[in-house]
């Protein structure tokens, strides 16, 4: 968009970041209330099935959920960093953070698929195919399917993430971004934050309680 | 009587319209008013389709038994009357339609906070509806609008296409609310208060609000049933250990409010019109203000009373019913404040006065019959009958389509920069509320009878009633083609209105009519609200 047709439509770059911002905090509250729907589906059969699910949420891999789960947080934590850096005026090390956040986000990734390979080995998969022998009551199969619902819906997001990080992180290192002039890299950040915030409700619900 | 001509020649040279006459520049357009044109237009064309699916209910049941078509094909039939006009008619008509249009103007903006986004809603609800039709050519769903499990996720028809092309709508709808909310909380003129803002605004603001919080719920139970017919998931199979009974909650936890997604703009129009056609400002404003949020705030905690028979609590259906009946005094408050407006107000019998006089009928009586209905004893008697049925055509249909064509009407010169046959309109209008009226209180006395919704046939008792809806349907088809022969000809050759044929002062018409491309050459700067008509000495009761 030229420049003078953005002071017209705006009045301000302010404004236009505000707006930016308002638009991003929009769309996070549309994510949670996507969520929400699988959180009380989750609430709703736990709360019917408390002993199978017990029994089923013996079949997580605790440790590996775990580790993920730090990978994500520090994840979260370079983009942090990154924007941090750019607002001081040091960009180049905010790309630099991005990149490496972005390679946390596909680890994460790598990680899940380990997860999941497990489980089907096992036979916990979802609806019709749920064939895990130890556990055949009625309800179990449930679990898997929310377990999968999450955790995939989840998994989209971070590869969404990871894209977008992968992205701003090129767009930093060709000097897109200055201390002054870096909205993208923050709506970007955002929506990172947010994914991991998700998973800080899933990983409980899912591999601790 | 049409309003006075402003000025013999053509529109004027600079508008939107003329910006570029090619399909190519409306394709790849940014400027709200066209997208708000096209809107309109695809709005129009599934209102007419899905009118024609209602009429072939109302042929089938003309006589009992099999009249033009068999059980299947009817209930196919109902099945898309319904998601062609829920989904691709009354929840974008009004906001992506009006809304998009409108917004700027009345706020004093060049455009929408995101105009990318603005045309990506387009596109999106045009992918959506190709999806859910192309389900229809595949033979369409059979399970009603409300996809209640366990039938939609065990029926062999084509569901799949149909709940797809909903989901894909749904993100249009997030994306113009997301886009809304922005664009009234950042772009606004310099003065223009919250307290300024024009009531319309404050209608598609509080929609907006629905929009994208109850959209994404709907979005995910929709992919549940998704998946249950694909992989099995069991989230909604008892077989599986799953409840049929959770989805109806997570449905309406979106579709309740999804009817004010659908009337809170329509109360919006209303408010405008009513002020332009009596030569009043709103009576008590903030009043109608804060209806509108009320509305919007407790329109989330009303989903049960759609469940009143699904083994809900006592308790939970009582709860439920009282937080239903807190609407109507919201909704009160509004008529009120509307019949204030009224009251010795200098009034212009214009067609878009006789389509609000229409929306307070239907919004009133449907209205206290729906308090009736949240009354859980008279609920059991109703629950699933033709009451239900008419009820919701009152109310929901009713006030959405009179709001639209009240719009369509008031705003038809602000659009297109000619006007309309008066005496034509008029009579169009008379004829479509009460064809209205002859088709569906006919089936709320069916329902209080007991005759069943959704039933191709019935016993020969109820004939005469069936009869009478069928021929007020006609009628009301007869209003439809009539309104759209004199629009399509005014489009061309209807009298140059002029910038402000109606001589209203709502916001939307201190510009040109039809709307530079860039809206306003300078940007307006408000000093007090909208329809400050000379106020003159206050009048007292004496």
């Amino acid at each position: 968009m030229p420049h003078e047709s953005t002071a017209e439509h705006w009045g301000s770059e302010a404004a236009r970041a505000h707006a930016a911002h308002l638009g991003m905090w929009l769309f996070i509250s549309t994510e949670v209330l996507l969520f929400a729907a699988l959180f009380t589906t989750y609430g709703v059969y736990r709360s019917v099935y408390p002993e199978v699910w017990r029994e089923a949420q013996a079949h997580m891999d605790v440790t590996l959920g775990t580790v993920n789960t730090v990978v994500l947080v520090t994840s979260s934590v370079l983009v942090a960093l990154a924007v941090h850096a750019t607002r001081e005026g040091r960009p180049g090390t905010g790309g630099a953070l991005l990149g490496l956040a972005a390679l946390l986000g596909v680890t994460f990734l790598v990680l899940k698929g380990v997860e999941y390979a497990g489980h089907a080995r096992e036979g916990g998969l979802p609806g019709e195919w749920y064939r895990l022998e130890a556990l055949p009551k009625p309800g179990a199969s449930l679990f898997f399917s929310l377990y999968y619902l999450l955790t995939g819906l989840h998994a989209v997001h971070v590869t969404l993430g990871v894209g977008v990080l992968t992205v701003l992180a090129v767009r930093a290192a060709a000097g897109g971004f200055s201390a002054s002039d870096h909205t993208p890299l923050e709506l970007g950040g955002m929506y990172w934050h947010l994914v991991d915030v998700i998973w800080l409700f899933v990983y409980p619900i899912l591999y601790l309680s | 009587m049409s309003p006075p001509v402003a000025e013999p020649g053509a529109l004027p040279p600079d508008n939107y319209l003329s910006e570029g006459r090619t399909l190519w520049s409306w394709l790849t357009t940014r400027d709200h008013k066209r997208i708000g044109v096209m809107f309109l237009m695809l709005t129009l064309g599934f209102f007419f389709l899905g009118g024609v699916f209602a009429l072939a209910l109302r042929i089938e049941l003309l006589t009992p038994g099999r009249t033009i078509m068999g059980h299947l094909a009817y209930n196919r039939s109902f099945t898309l009357h319904g998601v062609i006009m829920v989904w691709l008619f009354m929840i974008p008509a009004i906001p992506s339609a009006f809304g998009n249009f409108l917004v700027p103007l009345m706020i004093g903006a060049r455009d929408v906070a995101f105009p990318r986004l603005n045309l990506a809603s387009v596109y999106l609800f045009l992918l959506g509806a190709s999806v859910a039709l192309w389900g229809m050519i595949q033979g369409g769903a059979d399970t009603g609008w409300t996809f209640y499990t366990p039938y939609s996720t065990t029926t062999g028809t084509a569901v799949l296409p149909v709940l797809l092309g909903v989901f894909i709508i749904g993100f249009s709808t997030i994306l113009t609310g997301l886009n809304f909310i922005a664009t009234v909380h950042l772009l606004r003129a310099p003065g223009l208060t919250w307290m300024r803002l024009p009531l319309f605004v404050w209608a598609i603001y509080g929609t907006s609000i629905i929009q994208v919080l109850a959209t994404p719920v709907l979005g995910m139970v929709l992919l549940l049933v998704a998946l249950e017919r694909v992989v099995g998931a069991g989230i909604f199979d008892p077989a599986r250990g799953g409840d049929p009974i959770l989805f109806q909650h997570l449905f309406w936890f979106y579709s309740h409010p999804a009817v004010y997604i659908m009337v809170l703009p329509s109360m919006g129009v209303i408010s405008e019109a009513v002020c332009a056609f009596s030569r009043k400002n709103a009576f008590s404003y903030r009043m109608i203000v804060y209806s509108t949020m009320g509305i919007a705030f407790v329109g989330f905690f009303t989903w049960g009373h759609h469940m009143f028979t699904s083994g809900e609590s006592t308790f939970g259906a009582g709860a439920f019913g009282v937080m239903s009946m807190l609407v109507a005094i919201f909704t009160a408050i509004k008529i009120f404040s509307w019949l204030g407006t009224l009251y010795r107000g200098s009034i212009a019998l214009e067609a878009p006065l006789f389509y609000v006089l229409g929306f307070m009928f239907f919004l009133f009586s449907g209205g206290m019959i729906g308090v009736a209905y949240a009354t859980t004893s008279l609920n059991l008697h109703w629950h699933d009958t033709y009451s239900v049925v008419a009820h919701f055509h009152f109310i929901m249909v009713g006030a959405t389509l009179m709001a639209f064509l009240a719009g369509l009407h008031y705003w038809f010169p602000k659009m297109f920069g000619r006007t309309y046959p008066g005496a034509l309109a008029n009579a169009a209008a008379v004829l479509v509320v009460f064809g209205f009226i002859a088709t569906f209180v006919p089936q709320f006395l069916l329902g209080n009878a007991g005759m069943p919704r959704r039933y191709a046939d019935y016993p020969p008792r109820f004939q005469s009633l069936h009869v009478a809806s069928t021929a007020g349907a006609s009628l009301l088809a007869f209003g439809f083609l009539s309104i759209a022969g004199y629009l399509a000809w005014s489009l061309r050759h209807g009298a140059l209105a002029g910038d402000n044929p109606w001589g209203s002062l709502g916001f939307e018409w201190q510009s040109q009519s039809p709307p530079p491309t860039r809206n306003f050459d300078v940007t307006p700067v408000h000093a007090t609200g909208p329809h400050q008509y000379a106020p003159g000495e206050p009048r007292h009761a004496a």
